[in-house]
C-alpha cells in the first residue's frame, strides 16, 4: 500500500445521495480474478450510455472537473460488501472521498486499500460541492496528519476523525495482514483455551 | 449490567486488543465464493503466506453460475476462469468446495445453514455483504471485503472495532398474507437505509419468536439495508429443532452440551442497547419497493410519497413512477423468486400455495431459482415442481441468478420485475431493469396476474 500523508488536489462533485455499490461498479465487470481493470468501469453505467456512447452530462466527463479528489452526497458507497468498489476508484486514481456519511464495509475497504472515506458535516459538504461546482479550478487540501481538510481559496476549513490505528496504517503503508501474521501465537495459544 | 446475546458472543472472541484501536476477533467459520476470493488468494500467494486454518473454510460457487444446463461447460469465458480459479484454489489450499452441480451446492447463506454449518454462538464472515443471513441463529455473522477475506485466511482473525448495538422489537400478531419479507421491509421503510449504520441489531419480540428460521433468515438477511453490519435473533428450541441431525451439526452428546451452551446466550433482561425502536405487528402489510434503494418501500395499498429531494426525484425518473401514485394495477412482465433472501423450500411452498390451480399470466416470464441443490430437490419432491410446470412457471437450477444478473438472468431494459431479492438499486438486475422487491406472496399473485394487485382483497 502506498503512504498517504497530504494531498493537495482539484475536486470532482458527484451530487447524489446513496450512492451503490452497483453503481460504483456494475455487477457484470466482477468477473475478472485481479485487482487491475476495474477503473475502467467506475460508474460504468452513468459515465456511458446504454449504447456506450459518453453521457457528457455526468461530472466524471466534464473536462472542467479533474483531480484525485471525489466529492460526494451523503450514505456513499451502501450496498455490496464488494472491495471492487473501492479498487475501481482507486483504478480510476481517485485518493479520497468526501461525503457527509459513508456505509461500513465500504469504509473498511477503502482504507484498506489506500483510499481515504472523508466524513465532514453536512453543511462542511454542501459548502464544498458548490463551490466545486461553479468553481472547478478551486483546490482542495486533506492533511491527514492533522486530520483536517481545507478549501484554500476560501480560508475555510474542518476537522474530521479517522481511527487511530488506521491512521497509522495509511502514513505508514502497512495493513492488518503483517499486523495479524505477527500476532500467531497469541491466536494459537487463544484457539487452544478454546478447545 | 446484563449482556446483550452480540456481546456475549464477541466477548468470547476477542483474543487481543490493539490500545486506541480495534480488537482481534477470532472467527470460526468463514464462507468463501468464487466472486471476492480469487484475489485474496493471490495475496497471499504474493506474500508467501500459507493459508492458516483451511478446515473452518467452505467454498460454494453461486453468484456466477448459470441456472440451466448446469452440468455443461459454462460458455461465458470470463465466469467459467472465475470458477476455474475457485476450484484450483481450494483443492491448492485443502478448502472443502461445494462446486457446480455438487449436491450440497448452492448460494453460500442458503447452502451453510442448511448444512448446519451455522450455528449459534459462533462468529461467521463471508466476502459477502448478506453474511448478515447467518445471524437468525444468534451468530455474529457480517460481510467483509477482499482485503479481510485475505486477513481470514491468513490468521483465522479480523481486526475490528466493536459496534454499538441497536435492538428492533416487533409484538403482537401478523396480519394474513404479511409474511417475514414484508416485516423487514417495512422496517427499513421506517428506518431508512443509513440508520444501522456502525450498528449489529438484535431482533426481539413475539413476531421474531414465532417466526421460522427460514423467516428469521430472510429478515437478518435484509439487516445490511438498512446499514447494519449485521442482525441477529437468540436462539431458541426453533433454533436447535433446525439444526439437529443436520450434516456438520453436533450430534448426539455433543449436541446436547452445546445446547446448554447456547441456552446461556440470549441477552440478559437487563441488558442496554445503544439503540431501540419498538413497532406492532399489525400495522404491517405486505409491501413493495417503488424506488431504487430498499429503504424506499410503501404497503401495497399505499401510494408513492411526494418529496422534492432531487435523489429522491432522480430515483423516481429511474423508475418511470410518478410521486402520489398507486402501483396497484401497474403491469409486470418478469418475476423473480429466488436469491438469498427468498429461495428457500418455505418461500416455494408459499408461491406453490398461491399458484396451485391458477395459470401465470401470458405477459409474464417468471423465473423461479432455488437457493440450494437441497431446495432444488426438496421442490421435487414434495410435488412443488409439477403445481409449477402446470401453471407455466420455469424452475431453473440452484444460484444468485437474477438477484445481481452476474449470469446470463438479466432483465432487459426498462422492464420492471418484481423480485423477492434484497436490492433495488439501478441496474442490479441488468442495465436499465427496474426492480420492484416483494415477498414470494406478492411476487406468485402478480406472475398470475400479470399485474400488481392487492393481495389482502385475494385470500380467503
Ligand atoms: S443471492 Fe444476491 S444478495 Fe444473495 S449472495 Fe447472491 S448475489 Fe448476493
Amino acid at each position: 500500500m502506498k503512504k498517504f500523508t497530504k494531498i493537495i488536489s482539484k475536486a470532482i462533485p458527484l451530487a447524489v445521495e446513496n450512492v451503490d455499490t452497483d453503481q460504483i461498479i456494475p455487477a457484470r465487470f466482477l468477473k475478472a480474478t485481479d485487482k487491475k481493470g476495474f477503473g475502467d468501469n467506475v460508474f460504468r453505467d452513468w459515465r456511458f450510455d446504454k449504447n456506450g456512447a459518453i453521457n457528457t452530462d455526468f461530472s466524471l466527463n466534464n473536462p472542467i472537473y479533474t483531480g484525485s479528489i471525489l466529492i460526494a452526497g451523503d450514505n456513499f458507497g451502501c450496498g455490496s460488501s464488494r472491495e471492487h468498489a473501492a479498487w475501481a476508484l482507486v483504478g480510476y486514481g481517485f485518493k479520497v472521498i468526501v461525503s457527509s456519511f459513508f456505509a461500513d464495509i465500504f469504509k473498511g475497504n477503502a482504507l484498506n486499500n489506500g483510499l481515504l472515506p472523508l466524513q465532514v458535516s453536512p453543511k462542511f459538504l454542501s459548502i464544498l460541492m458548490k463551490t466545486v461546482q461553479e468553481n472547478p479550478a478551486t483546490e482542495i487540501e486533506v492533511d491527514l496528519e492533522n486530520q483536517k481538510i481545507s478549501i484554500k481559496k476560501l480560508e475555510i476549513s474542518e476537522g474530521f476523525d479517522i481511527d487511530p490505528y488506521k491512521k497509522t496504517c495509511l502514513i505508514n503503508g502497512y495493513d492488518d495482514i503483517d499486523y495479524l501474521v505477527s500476532k500467531k501465537e497469541m491466536i494459537e495459544a487463544f484457539e487452544a483455551q478454546r478447545l | 449490567m446484563g449482556k446483550t446475546l452480540f456481546d456475549k458472543i464477541w466477548d468470547s472472541h476477542v483474543v487481543d486488543a490493539i490500545e486506541n484501536g480495534p480488537q482481534v476477533l477470532y472467527i470460526d467459520k468463514h464462507l468463501i465464493h468464487e466472486v471476492t476470493s480469487p484475489q485474496a488468494f493471490n495475496e497471499l500467494k504474493e506474500r508467501s503466506i500459507p493459508v492458516y486454518r483451511p478446515n473452518q473454510i467452505v467454498a460454494t460457487a453461486d453468484h456466477n453460475t448459470p441456472t440451466m444446463d448446469q452440468h455443461l461447460p459454462i460458455k461465458d469465458a470470463l465466469s467459467r476462469n472465475q470458477l476455474e480459479q475457485l476450484s484450483k484454489n481450494c483443492a491448492d489450499n485443502d478448502i472443502t468446495l461445494y462446486e457446480l452441480g455438487h449436491q450440497y451446492n448452492g448460494i453460500v447463506h442458503v447452502m451453510a445453514p442448511e448444512l448446519g454449518i451455522t450455528q449459534p454462538g459462533m462468529t461467521m464472515v463471508c466476502g459477502d455483504s448478506h453474511t448478515s443471513t447467518h445471524g437468525a441463529f444468534g451468530a455474529i455473522a457480517f460481510g467483509i471485503g477482499t482485503s479481510q477475506v485475505a486477513q481470514v485466511f491468513a490468521s483465522q482473525c479480523l481486526l475490528l472495532t466493536k459496534p454499538k448495538s441497536l435492538r428492533v422489537t416487533v409484538n403482537g400478531t401478523l396480519k394474513k398474507g404479511v409474511l417475514p419479507k414484508d416485516v423487514i421491509l417495512y422496517i427499513i421503510s421506517k428506518l431508512g437505509t443509513n440508520s444501522g449504520t456502525g450498528y449489529f441489531c438484535e431482533y426481539a419480540g413475539d413476531v421474531f419468536e414465532n417466526m421460522s428460521m427460514e423467516g428469521r433468515m430472510t429478515v437478518c438477511n435484509m439487516s445490511i439495508e438498512m446499514g447494519a453490519r449485521g442482525g441477529m435473533i437468540a436462539p431458541d428450541e426453533t433454533t436447535f429443532e433446525y439444526i439437529k441431525e443436520r450434516k456438520f451439526a453436533p450430534q448426539g452428546e455433543n449436541f446436547d452440551k452445546k445446547v446448554a451452551y447456547w441456552k446461556t446466550l440470549p441477552s440478559d433482561d437487563d441488558a442496554v442497547f445503544d439503540q431501540e425502536y419498538t413497532f406492532d405487528a399489525a400495522d404491517i402489510a405486505p409491501m413493495l419497493t417503488y424506488g431504487t434503494n430498499p429503504g424506499m418501500g410503501i404497503k401495497i395499498t399505499e401510494t408513492i410519497p411526494i418529496d422534492e429531494n432531487p435523489s429522491f426525484k432522480k430515483s423516481l425518473e429511474y423508475m418511470n413512477f410518478e410521486a402520489g401514485a398507486s402501483l396497484i394495477n401497474q403491469p409486470i412482465n418478469y418475476v423473480f423468486i429466488g436469491s438469498c433472501t427468498n429461495s428457500r423450500i418455505e418461500d416455494f411452498r408459499v408461491a406453490a400455495d398461491y399458484i396451485k390451480g391458477k395459470q401465470k399470466a401470458k405477459n409474464v416470464t417468471a423465473w423461479l431459482v432455488p437457493g440450494s441443490k437441497q431446495v432444488e430437490t426438496q421442490i421435487i419432491e414434495e410435488g412443488l415442481k409439477a403445481i409449477f410446470d402446470e401453471a407455466g412457471f420455469e424452475l431453473r437450477q440452484p444460484g444468485c441468478s437474477a438477484c445481481l444478473a452476474m449470469n446470463d438472468d438479466k432483465i432487459p431494459k426498462g422492464e420492471y420485475c418484481v423480485s423477492t431479492s434484497n436490492r433495488n438499486f439501478e441496474g442490479r438486475q441488468g442495465q436499465g431493469s427496474r426492480t420492484i422487491l416483494a415477498s414470494p406472496l406478492v411476487a406468485a399473485a402478480t406472475a398470475i396476474e400479470g399485474k400488481i394487485i392487492d393481495i389482502t382483497k385475494h385470500l380467503n
